[in-house]
């Protein structure tokens, strides 16, 4: 193991940036861990350069500084046919002149292993993605599904240490999507094997991961497991990427501990937790919508203030109510089906609480 | 097929189109159609109406000693040519279809001038060029030139083919563990033959067909079969001319055929469906 990788990491990105024009910084400074065995996915909105450190990690772009590690190995003259890393791409690249069959041998071909073994390697791989009877069939012949599977076999089945994902699941339908996405997890918990997947779907990251890196513009903005990263953003980009979230702005007033208090716009006072806000400075609160209690509930609740009911929208097993509070127009409640009141009336005030520990003072930025 | 509901205009529209096409098509090969009867004349002289059908300038052609030997150089010359063409062009278009590649129009301008140029412009320069190596009177000479000519055929539809390739096959190739050489080999040429072969007919077309270079630069051992007809035509008009080109027009026919054939298999190769 070199010195410059810690035990556990598989993969290190070490002061890596990366500019296709010489002049603008796609990728600002990326230090990175990716730990043996982990689901890590790269999150963030479109053009962030989730693609672009991919792209390095598997040697299609070379850093234009710092350094990447891949087992105790600098990568960066390592070309890509050496690396040993799988990938799987959003449309796939199944190499449309050969049966499901040959691209899975291929891989296997370049490392002149026995036709028996390389037969029974390709069986069991296909046995992994449910397509036992579609071997001798052409790339074209199958469905957006199978195709996909097929892509994810072939870059599983020379069993590289680590396995590459960029948006694969992008062209696929929503309910497809998400019987994918746990059909991915469960391949990857059965194999052990690690798995760097990108996308700018929060839910399929959350759903997937061990742990997700948030990225915007270039940079990570935070990275944690998927309840850390929901449960307590660090700053107020993450909060409203991942999930939903009432942003409410004021300024810290005087901060004790763990706490803090912050006037709002129209003057009041409330407390939140303090999660990056500094003494005297501008903050921006974040609460999720399911935090919020309303009416009868909100009486045992910390922090009370009131708030103009605007529309409720029924949901089925649940009911999102939009209010004003203060000068937030769009402040958004879930609220599930048994505690609602039929009472609620469009245009009513209503009592409106939360636990100070759910309301985070996070540090401002704009989102 | 014409809808149930189509008005008199349309009827009248559908009908003189399909005229209009049947015309364009004839005025196309109606030169092909004019040469073929002659060869069967027994007339001594290239002119219509044949008064007697024979096949005695099919026999003129391949008894005589110089036609035969201008159709064994020309099975000699259009082949090579094809092939270095063919294999220059293809590298040339695959080099030029990367992304970072420097000066790739300026590039792509001298590889396909050899088809702007007028070709008495290269006939001239090639002679020019060539006397002096002692390469004039040769048949590498001529292969050499003949190829020029042929590749930019290759380059434009092999770029073509390429242009819609999916670079993405180059890097699952690549990350699944084989070098370039075998990526190129295994997963580019297979699925740009159909570019290739299509490049390939241009160019041994062009090669068999050539005179004006032909001209400046073929000794009479190295008289090509155009360059041979063009001769006979200057000195004594025989129908063994017309015999010749019947000949021709056959064999090119049947590497058209041949050819659009096997690039038909390669493109469904390519684009396998259900
Ligand atoms: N090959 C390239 N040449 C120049 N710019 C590029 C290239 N690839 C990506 N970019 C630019 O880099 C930025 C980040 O792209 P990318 O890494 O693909 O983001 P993401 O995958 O997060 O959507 C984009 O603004 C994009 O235009
Ligand atoms: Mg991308």
């Amino acid at each position: 193991m070199s010195e410059t990788q810690s035990g556990d990491a598989l993969v290190s990105f070490r002061g890596v940036q990366k500019s296709y024009d010489g002049e603008s910084l796609i990728v600002k400074h990326l230090d990175l861990d990716i730990r043996r065995g982990e689901f890590l996915t790269l999150l963030g909105p479109s053009g962030s350069g989730k693609t672009t450190c991919l792209m390095m990690l598997a040697g299609f772009e070379t850093p234009s500084h710092g350094e990447i590690w891949l087992d105790g190995k600098l990568l960066n003259r390592v070309p890509p046919h050496k690396r040993d890393i799988g990938m799987v791409f959003q449309n796939y690249a199944l190499f449309p002149h050969m049966t499901v069959g040959e691209n899975l041998a291929y891989p296997l071909k370049l490392r002149k292993l026995s036709a028996g073994e390389i037969a029974e390697r390709v069986k069991k791989a296909l046995g992994m993605v449910r397509l036992d009877a579609l071997a001798h069939r052409y790339p074209g012949q199958l469905s957006g599904g199978q195709q996909q599977r097929v892509a994810l076999a072939r870059a599983l089945v020379f069993e590289p240490k680590l396995v590459l994902m960029d948006e694969p699941l992008g062209a696929l339908d929503k309910q497809l999507r998400e019987h994918m996405q746990l059909e991915i997890k469960h391949i990857h918990e059965r194999l052990g094997v690690t798995v760097v997947y990108v996308t700018h779907d929060q839910s399929e990251a959350l759903t997937m991961s061990d742990r997700v890196a948030v990225f915007k513009d270039g940079i990570i903005q935070q990275i944690d497991t998927p309840n850390a990263l929901y449960e307590a953003p660090s700053n107020a980009f993450v909060a409203s990427f991942i999930g939903e979230n009432n942003r409410l702005d004021g300024e810290v007033v005087s901060v004790d501990g763990e706490q803090c208090s912050v006037r709002l716009g129209d003057g009041s006072l409330v407390r939140a937790q303090r999660a990056g806000a500094e003494a005297a400075r501008p903050t921006a609160m974040s609460i999720r919508p399911e935090r919020v209690r309303l009416g009868a509930l909100a009486a045992p609740c910390e922090t009370r203030l009131s708030a103009r009911l605007i529309e409720q929208i029924y949901l089925g097993d649940h009911v999102r109510l939009r209010l004003a509070l203060g000068p937030t127009q769009g402040f958004m409640v879930k609220v599930p089906i048994s505690d609602v009141d039929t009472a609620w009336q469009a245009g009513q005030t209503l009592d409106v609480g939360w636990m100070v520990k759910d309301l985070r003072a996070l540090a401002p930025q704009d989102a | 097929m014409l809808p149930a509901y189509a008005s008199l205009p349309e009827k009248a529209w559908f009908w003189l189109f399909r005229i209009f096409n049947v015309l364009v098509l004839l005025f196309l090969v109606s030169p092909l159609f004019a040469i073929v009867p002659l060869s069967f004349s027994a007339d001594s002289f290239l002119v219509y109406p044949i008064r007697a059908f024979s096949l005695r300038w099919y026999e003129a052609f391949l008894t005589d000693g110089e036609w035969t030997r201008a159709l064994m150089n020309s099975f000699i010359v259009a082949p090579a040519a094809t092939l270095i063409a063919t294999v220059l062009g293809t590298l040339a278009s695959v080099g030029l279809a990367s992304r970072e590649f420097p000066a790739k129009s300026l590039l792509m301008g001298i590889l396909v001038s050899p088809m702007v140029v007028p070709v008495v412009i290269v006939g001239v320069g090639a002679y020019l060029f060539f006397a002096p190596l002692g390469l004039t009177g040769s048949y590498l000479g001529l292969v050499l030139v003949h190829a020029a000519l042929g590749v930019p055929f290759v380059v434009i539809t092999v770029s073509a083919t390429l242009a819609g390739f999916n670079t993405n096959l180059i890097r699952a190739s690549a990350s699944m563990g084989a070098g370039p050489l075998t990526t190129f080999m295994k997963v580019v040429m297979p699925l740009v033959a159909p570019g290739i072969i299509s490049g390939a007919l241009f160019a041994f077309a062009t090669s068999f067909d050539e005179v004006v270079v032909t001209l400046f630069l073929a000794a009479p051992e190295q008289m090509t079969l155009p360059r041979q007809m063009f001769g006979g035509i200057k000195e004594n008009i025989s129908p063994a001319i017309a015999a010749a080109a019947t000949i021709l027009i056959l064999f090119s026919v049947a590497l058209l055929l041949t050819l659009e054939w096997l690039r038909g298999r390669a493109e469904r190769m390519r684009t396998r469906k259900a």
